[in-house]
């Protein structure tokens, strides 16, 4: 593993460790408000060390809450786009011919879509539904990863070793596990690992707009959106969850890129 | 030439129907939807309404109905809005949007092809390195964060620009809105640009631009330029949504009476026909562009066109 | 004063020399070839001339052009001696010439930049270079984009912007490589005429065009030289070891004793095959049968169908009309509806071993695979062991068993893929263009092992190539296809001593002979394969036929028994 591939990794790690023992650590319950210390700053000396919001709550617990849900969101639609991603792209890029045209020309159509507005659209029709968020994520993310599945695979079976696999008697089945499936691993890794910044910013720029996760849950975005009410006043209440929200989406695009840059490499070799 | 633009345009209309259906039946499905009596503010509106979509009518001739309004410039009435038609309300607020996503675009384009064709020219050194850095940082900064840090130190801190657009009309009001929203686009494109660059500048036909003495201006100008702008095309598409996204948040942000901010606050007040009329413009505006990509693939790549 | 001195030049990457102390002089209007295989260093050499290396790569020595040394020399040097002093044609066209500008546009770039030419002069001077290489219209060639020419035009043009702005010295790095060998035959017969008092260096693999088309010759192992001399003289004696075997290991078209005929039963025949892509028809009403244990070789240049025919026969392609019959049963039009003991006995080795091989799988796995569908029963242990087996009967062992393909050499991979061919024992192996990619000693080591396992099993072989050398080391029997038809079907020996059809003929012909005191070479054939979408009436070789009648242009002709050979031709006899 190299440099660019570790380094990103442990802060991920580090960041996604604090954001599950934190709130344990923490004395601060990130729904409890404290009316004696409105918009109270951050700082080593003061119980909150990330301060706390209008309603006093202690912005330490609630970033490292709206870090888990950020998270988790992100991660779970990623992996939703993957399923479908790939699942789509290998049986296009496979079947080939009429099938794959068919296909990828629906992709090409739903490519030609204003998602957000579609996706707002959706949010503010079914009533802020969670679980629209992962599928509304999902539906953006998962053409992008059957666009790059379908072209490997297409690639992939006009390969020889495939021809080669046919020619034995080897069943389709076998071929796409044993010789398609590996050979997509790398690419199906980069690609996810660059989808999950990709959900994170849909996820929060829907809860920024206060169309996402709803009060008092909370996620990064809700916490952008909070601050920027009292950024005059309390900066910190706009600059902390907005740090750790760009220190985040920074690491998955640092990783993807090393990742891609490794897999490329070994491709070259 | 005129065959392949002919198919092209041919192939969009299917797209934009669809797109359009689409929002259509969403709009219509939602529980508790805008043709409800109880989200019909006043017995004028819905008479429109019924006026314009024939309520009582089958939906598919329903959406007809839709269309032919389409065909007509007419996208009905606004529900919230009484006395205003959507297409008026979206044509006061288009022009504040289109000045601020054009000018926008127009910068991420010139300042990311540029940054993107220096860095691939010197490959590894610092300067490199630096824009690398600087566009990856770009790139993972959403809009909803540039957008408030930048207001709090330009406007707020150091007070060298105006924060909000009441305060001084003007070009100076301009700047922070557009630097915001083009700045990740910006680096999304000198990223794009650097990669395909690189890729051209090691290209067999460039070494041999360079075996016949052309100097490294002109090898970029007459050989390089043209082959390396086909990812950042191809990427046009996909900016011109990133930037609608983008305005959503700039016009909120900065207070700018713009397409974006009208549609949110139409969303949050279940102003239903006027975020369909939006959502309609928006999705017509990206297939069309994506039809003019389409076709400056096929003028530069002179092999698209025998495909 | 030689034109170009090049003394004790030694290229290192990483401290790794790919080329260690090579000594060349080039005098004024000589021509000079650079020999050598893969990995040899030919190349760099010529890249290191004109200062192309990549910036990691670090020289030492001296190059000296006219006086001056390039070696360390500023921008502007170089820019001057580049195209006005020194022109370069690379081996790949398709790639070598930019995809996005127009022809016209690319050569008169050349004459702007160094200040040859103003605008108006411009087009004219290069529609003249590109009519003086036998474009045919020029001024419809100017204004083509690279990939409306063929293969042979498009070298054609990359040689006239070597030449457009008047060089002393003209560096050709394998110009003909990626061409068909009668357009090969065509293009170096046009460097010759067309460069005039102007110097060559030809870097190549092939002893033939060295031997046709250089007064004196370098020959390169490993990135030193190992031999420098007239190009008779070292023929006649190579002074080292390497140049002897390089000579030794070159194919010859014009001698060499084919095996002898075998006369047993048919195991496999094709009857009346036609392969169609849309309305493209590709293969054309073709049949030959295959005897056990002998090999039959399917020639042709590209676009001539054998490739298409060889995949027709294994079902990967599907027949359009036409029907496969081994061992007595017809077979079905697609692989996946074979029986398998028919797919066990029919295997395929490939031209390129390196794409031929799963990149995730180690060599034990890659060459059991087989076994695992067809011998399902076969315990691990026992399978080991015949993947043992068939990989010493290729000559490699069981230290190959956890190797990736990416720690092979090109010969080695070539190795595991007839290993995993041979792993079910097949009656019939089918090998495209299977040595094609191989350097000249690795292809002869390939060779011997097919005839050797032939000798020793009673394979059948079809052997399909572009390398009328090669099959006459190899092949019993050689069938000749043109535009997608059979023109010429005969035992070997009778082929290559006395060709019937006039396109066999002008296709030995045009292989060139590593041999530097034969007569010289016939006129090459002009012009190139037709259009398989829209063929022209008649024969379809009448264009190009130097003997062409009226009839050849009115009707195809019919396959015919001529003197024990079958061809296809109203005037052979």
């Amino acid at each position: 593993m190299s440099r660019a591939v570790k380094i990103p990794l442990a802060f991920l790690a580090a960041v996604a460790a604090m954001a599950v023992i934190g709130p344990f650590l923490s004395p601060h319950e990130y729904m409890t408000t404290n009316f004696d210390h409105l918009l109270a700053a951050p700082g080593s000396g003061s119980a909150h060390v990330f301060g706390t919001d209008d309603l006093g709550r202690d912005l330490f617990v609630r970033t490292m809450m709206g870090i888990r849900i950020t998270l988790t969101v992100a991660i779970v639609a990623s992996l939703v786009s993957l399923v479908i991603g790939v699942a789509y792209g290998a049986i296009a890029g496979f079947a080939g011919g009429r099938v794959d045209a068919v296909m990828m020309r629906f992709v090409d159509t739903l490519y030609a879509l204003p998602f957000i507005f579609f996706v707002i659209l959706l949010m503010v029709a079914f009533e802020r539904n969670f679980l629209l968020i992962f599928v509304a994520i999902g539906a953006v993310n998962w053409l992008d990863m059957a666009r790059i599945v379908r072209g490997q695979t297409l690639s992939l079976r006009e390969r020889e070793f495939v021809a080669a696999a046919r020619l034995t008697g080897v069943s389709s089945w076998r071929i796409i596990t044993r010789h398609i499936a590996p050979n997509l691993l790398g690419i199906v890794i980069v690609y996810v690992t660059l989808a999950i910044p990709q959900a994170i910013l849909v996820e929060s720029f829907l809860s920024f707009l206060g169309l996402g996760v709803q009060e008092p849950q909370t996620s990064l975005g809700a916490l952008v959106n909070a601050g920027v009410g009292h950024m005059e006043t309390a900066a910190w209440t706009l600059l902390i969850p907005a740090g750790v929200l760009a220190l985040i989406l920074l690491c998955f695009n640092f990783l993807g890129d090393g990742l891609r840059d490794q897999f490329d490499a070994r491709k070259a070799r | 030439m005129l065959r392949y633009t002919l198919f092209r345009i041919l192939g969009a209309i299917p797209t934009l129907l669809l797109v359009i259906a689409l929002a259509f039946m969403m709009v219509r499905a939602a529980p508790g939807g805008p043709f409800d009596a109880e989200y019909i503010p006043s017995t004028e509106v819905e008479k429109n309404l019924r006026d314009a979509y024939g309520l009582d009518d089958p939906l598919p001739q329903q959406f007809l109905t839709y269309l032919s309004g389409l065909l007509r410039g007419d996208l009905g009435p606004s529900i919230r809005q009484t006395g205003y038609s959507v297409a008026e309300l979206i044509g006061e607020a288009l022009p504040y949007s289109f000045l601020l996503g054009a000018t926008a675009m127009l910068l991420a384009l010139l300042l990311g092809v540029g940054a993107g064709t220096v860095a691939a020219l010197r490959q590894g050194s610092l300067l490199d390195r630096t824009i690398t850095g600087l566009s990856l940082t770009g790139i993972s900064i959403p809009v909803f964060v540039v957008a408030p840090v930048l207001v709090l130190l330009f406007a707020v801190k150091l007070q060298w620009l105006p924060a909000g657009w009441g305060s001084a009309r003007g070009a100076a009001t301009w700047v922070l809105p557009v630097v915001t929203l083009a700045l990740p686009q910006l680096a999304y494109v000198a990223r794009l640009m650097r990669a395909s660059m690189i890729d051209v500048l090691s290209s067999d036909f460039v070494r041999t631009a360079r075996a016949q003495g052309l100097g490294t201006a002109t090898i970029v100008r007459v050989h390089a330029l043209k082959p390396a702008m086909l990812p950042v095309i191809s990427y046009l598409g996909p900016a011109v949504a990133g930037i609608l996204t983008g305005s959503v948040v700039v016009e909120e942000v900065f207070g700018i009476p713009g397409l974006g901010e009208m549609f949110v606050r139409a969303a949050l007040n279940r102003d239903y026909t006027l975020v369909l009329g939006v959502v309609v413009f928006y999705a017509s505006l990206i297939v069309a562009l994506n039809l003019v990509v389409d076709i400056l693939y096929g003028v530069i790549d002179p092999r698209v066109r025998y495909r | 004063m030689s034109l170009l001195t090049i003394r004790g030049l030694t290229i290192r990457y990483e401290g790794e020399a790919v080329v260690d102390g090579v000594d060349l002089a080039v005098e004024r209007g000589a021509s000079v070839g650079l020999v050598g295989e893969s990995g040899s260093g030919k190349s760099q050499c010529a890249l290191a001339v004109l200062g192309l290396l990549p910036a990691r790569a670090t020289l030492s020595g001296s190059i000296e052009f006219d006086g001056r040394e390039l070696i360390g020399a500023g921008q502007e040097v170089l820019d001057d001696v580049r195209a006005r002093r020194i022109g370069i044609v690379f081996q790949d066209p398709m790639l070598a010439l930019n995809p996005y500008l127009r022809i016209g546009a690319q050569l008169k770039q050349i004459l702007r930049s160094h200040g040859l030419a103003d605008r108006r002069e411009a087009d004219a001077r290069v529609i003249e270079m590109l009519a003086r290489v036998g474009l045919p219209d020029p001024e419809r060639q100017f204004a083509a984009w690279p990939h409306e020419l063929s293969g042979g035009m498009r070298q054609r043009a990359m040689i006239a912007s070597a030449l457009i702005a008047q060089p002393d010295l003209l560096i050709a790095d394998e110009p003909t490589t990626a061409l068909d060998v009668t357009v090969q035959a065509q293009v170096l017969d046009l460097l010759e005429r067309v460069r005039e008092d102007t110097a060559l260096l030809l870097i190549t693999h092939d002893l033939g065009v060295v031997a046709g088309h250089c007064e004196r010759m370098t020959v390169l192992e490993k990135g030193r030289v190992v031999d420098s001399g007239s190009t008779t003289s070292l023929f006649r004696s190579p002074g080292h070891r390497h140049t002897r075997d390089l000579i030794a290991a070159a194919p010859r078209v014009d001698r060499g004793e084919p095996p002898a005929p075998v006369t047993t039963g048919t195991v496999l025949s094709v009857g009346n095959a036609a392969v169609e892509f849309g309305d493209l028809r590709a293969v054309d009403d073709v049949s030959f049968a295959v005897g056990t244990g002998e090999t039959v070789a399917i020639v042709g240049e590209s676009g001539s169908g054998k490739s298409s025919l060889a995949r027709a026969v294994l079902g990967l392609l599907p027949l359009a009309t036409g029907r496969v019959v081994y061992a007595g049963d017809a077979l079905a039009s697609v692989v996946e509806k074979r029986a398998l003991a028919v797919r066990r006995d029919l295997q395929l080795v490939f031209q390129d071993p390196i794409s031929a091989l799963d990149p995730q799988m180690r060599v034990q796995r890659i060459v059991a695979e087989p076994l695992v569908v067809h011998e399902p029963r076969l315990d691990e242990k026992r399978r080991r062991e015949r993947v043992i087996a068939v990989l010493e009967q290729v000559g490699l062992g069981e230290r190959f068993l956890r190797r990736y393909p990416h720690q092979l050499s090109g010969g080695e991979a070539q190795r595991v893929c007839i290993a995993r061919a041979l792993v079910l024992e097949p009656k019939v192996l089918i090998c495209d263009e299977a040595v094609a990619a191989l350097d000249g000693s690795v292809r002869r080591q390939v060779l011997g092992l097919l005839r050797e396992v032939q000798r020793e099993t009673g394979l059948s072989i079809i052997f399909i190539s572009h390398d009328l050398a090669v099959v006459r080391s190899i092949s019993h029997r050689a069938l000749v296809m043109y535009s997608g038809r059979l023109v010429e079907l005969a035992q070997s020996g009778a082929l290559f001593e006395a060709p019937r059809h006039p396109y066999t003929q002008a296709l030995i012909a045009a292989v060139p002979v590593p041999d530097p005191v034969l007569a010289p070479r016939p006129a090459p054939l002009p012009g190139e394969a037709p259009s398989l979408v829209s063929p022209p009436p008649g024969c379809a070789f009448h264009p190009r036929c130097p003997l062409a009648e009226a009839v050849c242009r009115a009707k195809a002709p019919a396959l015919r028994t001529v003197g024990g050979t079958q061809v296809a031709c109203h005037l052979a006899e």
